[in-house]
């Protein structure tokens, strides 16, 4: 049986098909043209891949640097423990640290038991139907509502809607919101760490779901969900538009007293310094130090998360 | 012959000596299962809460106002304007699209470069450095983030371009791609980890090169998660609040320069919101911004997340 395609047969003209046919080896590989050239360079695309990578390591150490290196000078007992005055232009930051803390507080206090309950439920309750699919859709829709938006909420429904006025309790409360889908991601991911068999054996031995959940997944769990929660305090603590509508105020030296005040917050008090401020040079300092107040609580809540996720990585194997 | 002692005290199940009712360990476990499953439920409360009270402090805007909807499509955002209030959209749509495609322009090459270099290149040793400075810029709040452009990048830009002003649409998009960068790599490199190691071995085995196995072969193969990191990252850049409120110059002009200022939806809402008096037409027509926004981001994430579920398992 002759094959009458053969590029080997001397009477027939080579068609398109035959001319392609060395590169099946490459299906990948289109034709040939300079660009791919340099493309196949080994050292060539290592070398560019290697240096836009480190560009944003330098990116990240840029800011980092000038915050901390203009920033340091500022900080003193009496930046960190006193009142502000002329409008921020002199004086502490007390009440922004104080009213930051607070409105953390109450934003975990909401969203740590909603979210970490809803996560047990997610893990291990739910049965595959519409409804459990729901509540998958809404966290993601939830995780990427913009925090402005949040805001906007938290302004119609807590400020104006609940009554609560532009109070330390609205802000809180839009916080939760916020942070909510971070905290049931973090603890689903905790919670399926956690291995199946953890759960059968403890059901063999005649406890129930909750009973085995409780004293037998929980526990394991709770490393992974607390990194969850220590990263989604630094979010909390660093956002300045959910709380900029329903909870800050621009000038407040006092401290707050009840969930009904008004607060100043780190955030937002940078912001106003930054723009609002008419005395550039009097504030200058002020800001950095500011900044890197909120940056050394912000990323000091980031690197306890990641320094207890690498300890406890090395404690639990199984 | 010993035979094995079986205990003959283990308490039957129906001894009488049980808990009352609502004590015992089955009814306690279902109790459980309710309010788990009632807590759970607060997420779609929450969303549809959100959804709810945005729209319904827009609708009054679009329902008995003499300029509706049509008000929003044409003409300039002037709500501030004694005699001819305007509460055109365009502009600030046009702001955030001109921001955010500058974002992407910057942000995407970056990012997949990094993502590569991190999941196919990089060792293990190197990862564990490299993988800490990207979260750790996930971390940085963006009003520091927004403070140091205003401090070091609007001035490098104003000297590079000789500008009278470094706020324009360019500050803020580089300063976006900055912030976008975290969401985008490390979902890109959770998809090209995804790639089988067989289409590796099999492109090596067939002597393609480790830069044309990745090229030919694993990009392509990621590249539906690569998309969705890409969206997830844009969706984040639109909503993105502080630092376009601090960079832009908010200006609220119809403009393709990336040098211009320009005023996001964002900021608008964030810097007028608080001027306003409740129930007022400005207040209404900062909720249609809103409502824009939600809908443009609530687009993007779900396309996003499509296209991830869609193309989950190899």
């Amino acid at each position: 049986m002759s094959a009458p395609n053969s590029p080997n047969d001397p009477q027939k003209q080579p068609t398109a098909a035959d001319q392609k046919a060395p590169e099946v080896f490459y299906s990948g590989t289109p034709t040939q043209t300079p660009w791919l050239q340099y493309a196949r360079n080994q050292r060539l695309v290592t070398f560019a891949l290697r240096t836009i990578t480190y560009t944003i390591v330098f990116a990240v150490g840029a800011i980092i640097f000038d915050v901390v290196a203009k920033g340091l000078p500022a900080i003193n007992a009496d930046f960190l423990l006193a009142m502000p005055s002329h409008s921020g232009a002199a004086g502490g930051i007390l009440p922004a640290i104080v009213g930051t803390i607070n409105l953390v507080l109450i934003a975990i206090a909401m969203a740590l038991p909603l979210g970490v309950l809803s996560a047990v439920y997610l893990k291990e309750y739910a049965p595959k139907n519409s409804l459990t699919s729901t509540i998958q859709l809404s966290i993601l829709t939830l995780a990427g509502v913009p925090s402005i938006l949040f805001g906007l909420f938290g302004l119609a429904f807590f400020v104006l809607q609940l009554g609560f006025g532009t109070s330390v309790l609205a802000g809180g409360l839009t916080l939760a919101c916020m942070i909510l889908p971070t905290i049931i991601v973090a603890s689903v991911e905790a919670l399926d760490a956690v291995p199946i068999a953890f759960r059968e054996a403890s059901q063999a031995l005649g406890a129930t779901k909750w009973q085995s959940i409780w004293t037998n997944v929980l526990p394991y769990a709770m490393p992974g969900i607390l990194t969850g929660t220590i990263l989604s305090i630094g979010r909390a603590a660093g956002e300045t538009a959910p709380i900029l509508l329903t909870a800050v105020a621009f000038f407040l030296p006092i401290l707050p007293r009840g969930l009904f005040d008004q607060v100043m917050a780190l955030p937002y008090h940078l912001y106003v310094l930054a723009t609002q401020h008419p005395d550039t040079a009097a504030v200058g300092p002020m800001q950095y130090g500011t900044a890197f107040v909120l940056l050394l609580i912000v990323l000091g809540f980031n690197l306890v998360a990641l320094a207890l996720r690498h300890c406890f990585r090395k404690q639990y194997k199984w | 012959m010993a035979t094995p002692s079986f205990p003959n005290n283990v308490p039957a199940l129906n001894s009488s000596n049980q808990p009352i009712w609502c004590l015992q360990p089955q009814f306690t476990d279902k109790l459980i299962g309710w309010i788990l499953k009632i807590t759970a439920l607060t997420s779609i409360l929450i969303v549809a809460l959100i959804f709810f009270y945005i729209g319904s402090e827009a609708a009054p805007f679009l329902s008995d106002n003499h300029m509706g909807l049509e008000g929003l499509l044409t003409g300039k955002w002037n709500p501030a304007s004694s005699v001819d209030k305007q509460y055109g959209l365009l502009p600030l749509v046009n702001g955030s699209l001109l921001v955010t495609i500058i974002a992407g322009l910057v942000a995407v090459p970056v990012s997949l470069a990094a993502a590569t270099y991190i999941a196919e290149i990089a060792g293990p040793t190197e990862n564990s450095i490299l993988k800490p400075i990207i979260e750790l810029l996930a971390g940085i709040p963006s009003v520091v983030i927004g403070f140091f452009g205003l401090m070091v990048l609007a001035p490098a830009v104003k000297a590079v371009f000789g500008l009278p002003s470094g706020l324009n649409a360019l500050s803020a998009g580089l300063l976006l791609a900055l912030m976008a960068m975290p969401t985008m790599i490390s979902i890109s490199e959770d998809a090209l980890r995804s790639v089988p190691n067989a289409f590796r071995e099999a492109s090596v085995a067939l002597g393609a090169s480790k830069i044309e196995t990745i090229f030919f072969v694993v990009l392509p193969a990621g590249l539906p998660g690569i998309t969705a990191a890409m969206l997830l990252g844009l969706g984040r850049v639109i909503g993105e609040t502080m630092a376009v409120l601090m960079v832009t110059g908010n200006a609220p002009i119809l403009t393709l320069s990336p040098l211009e200022s320009v005023r996001t939806m964002t900021a608008t809402v964030a810097a007028e919101m608080g001027e306003v008096p409740f129930g007022s037409e400005h207040y209404h027509a900062l909720f249609c911004v809103g409502v824009t926004l939600l809908f443009a981001t609530f687009l993007l994430n779900m396309s996003a997340q499509a296209i991830l579920r869609r193309f989950q398992t190899h």
